[in-house]
Order: structure tokens, then sequence, then C-alpha cells
């Protein structure tokens, strides 16, 4: 499964478009951590604990996206984007979407 | 009484530890900004030069920046007389150019030179939460390209 926010992929032909595909998921702040992240928020710099929580939500919506994609027969996920709302204090929402084709010659 | 002895002790952590560490971020941000310099970054859609050996895969790369207790404080003042918020400026800026960064060094395990489509997004996650942490989150992304030439 190809994953690109390009248009349209250099020396590779789009033989079918499939339409559009998402994938979100909403994810809370863990306590101890919120509370740690409270104490280094007095030093400043990276929270690293939030990083790694945006990093590994937004891999699972991707991961959702890429299931709907192999369920309507696609091989590749073009023009990606990224999207993020918070629904309630301290949560969340991360949002993918992308539009699933069928590509010439891509290793599925 | 004790809670203004709290607030200053507070303050004085946050501006020493503070601006030691965003000293030690710039400093590795400038690093590193010398190390990635051959690989280059386009917000353009498509290439211009049909030649490329490959690629394609999405990159990207995220990071939480937070301002310091002391920074807080001041921003909070400033923001009596309005203007600039230059405490804040930085944050984004480090928070900006650590996520390129993050990408870039994806980039180059993949063995890409050059990344088109480049998108940024900036989210709050603690938005107006009580007593809510000054906290960013920065996202690049694009589509690692490896050209010819």
């Amino acid at each position: 499964m190809l994953i690109s926010n390009m248009e349209v992929i250099p020396q590779k032909r789009i033989l079918k478009h499939l339409g559009l595909v998402q994938g979100s998921t909403v994810r809370a702040k863990h306590v101890g951590k919120d509370i740690l992240s409270g104490f280094k928020n007095i030093l400043g710099g990276e929270l690293t604990a939030y990083t790694e929580l945006m990093s590994e939500a937004r891999e699972e919506a991707t991961e959702r996206m890429i299931a709907q994609a192999e369920s309507i027969g696609a091989n590749a996920v073009l023009n990606v984007r990224f999207a993020t709302s918070s629904v309630a204090q301290g949560a969340a929402e991360l949002f993918v979407y992308g539009t699933a084709v069928v590509l010439d010659g891509a290793s599925v | 009484m004790y809670e203004i002895g709290i607030i200053i002790v507070m303050l004085i952590i946050g501006y020493s530890f503070g601006s030691i560490r965003e000293k030690a971020h710039f400093k590795s941000i400038f690093e590193r900004e010398s190390k990635y310099q051959d690989i280059l970054i386009f917000n353009q859609k498509t290439s211009p030069s049909p030649a490329t050996e490959g690629g394609g895969e999405m990159v990207q790369g995220n990071v939480v920046v937070s301002v310091d207790y002391f920074k807080m404080f001041v921003s909070g003042l400033r923001k009596l007389v309005g203007g600039r918020l230059t405490s804040y400026e930085s944050l984004l800026d480090r928070g900006r150019r650590e996520a390129l960064l993050r990408m870039k060094a994806q980039a180059r395990t993949m063995g890409a030179n050059a990344i088109f489509n480049v998108r940024f997004e900036t989210s709050s996650i603690s938005k107006g939460a009580e007593n809510s942490i000054g906290s960013v989150e920065v996202l690049a992304y694009g589509t690692a390209i490896k050209q010819m030439g």
C-alpha cells in the first residue's frame, strides 16, 4: 500500500479512481503523563509524551484509512491530508483522508 | 505570602532552565539543518523535472513544544498592552523547524533527496482547558522523491 500526499506519482499511471477513504481516532491524555507534562511545562521545551501520543494516534488513523482502502481493492492512497480538531477538553481528534486509487505497477 | 514565594521560585526555575534548554535546542537545530541541507523541500504539488528514480512515499515529522513558566508569565503581562509576543514566536519557530528536520531525517533513511507537496499543520492539545499548558503541536508532511542529478 503506497501512501502519498502527491496527486500524481512520477512514472506511475493511475488505472482507476475509487473515491475518498478516511480514518479517524479520538485520543485523550493519560492523567499521569498529564501531570508530568505539567511539571515539564515549567521548564519549557519538548513534551515527548505528547509527541508520542500524537504520532501514535496519527498512525492508528492512517491504519484505519489503509484498511478501508484495502477493502475496496485499492493499492495506493494519494493526496493524503491530515486534520486535527479538539472535540472536548484534553482530547484531540486526528483525521486522515485521501483518494484511493489503483496504480499501475505499484507494490501492493 | 507563601504563594508569592512559590511563584517567584517557579519563575526563577523557568527562566534559568528554559533559556538553557532553548539555546541547546536552537544549537541542535542549526547543526541538523546544515546536516540535512542537501534534501530540498518544495511545497509545489508536482516535481518539475520528470527524471525521478522513485520514491513517492509520505514522510512526516511532528513535535510538541511548550513555553517555560517565565515566558508564559511575561506573555501574560504583555497581553495587557498588546503587541508582539516574542516568547510564543520563538516557540513556533522552534516547533516548525524541528518538525521539518524530523521529516527530513525520515526522508534520509528512505534515500530520498527531495520532498514535494510539503504541508504544515499546527494544533493545540489542551486548548481552552483550565490551567492549560502553553504547548503547541506542529506536524510537517510531504512526499519523499529521489531525483536524478
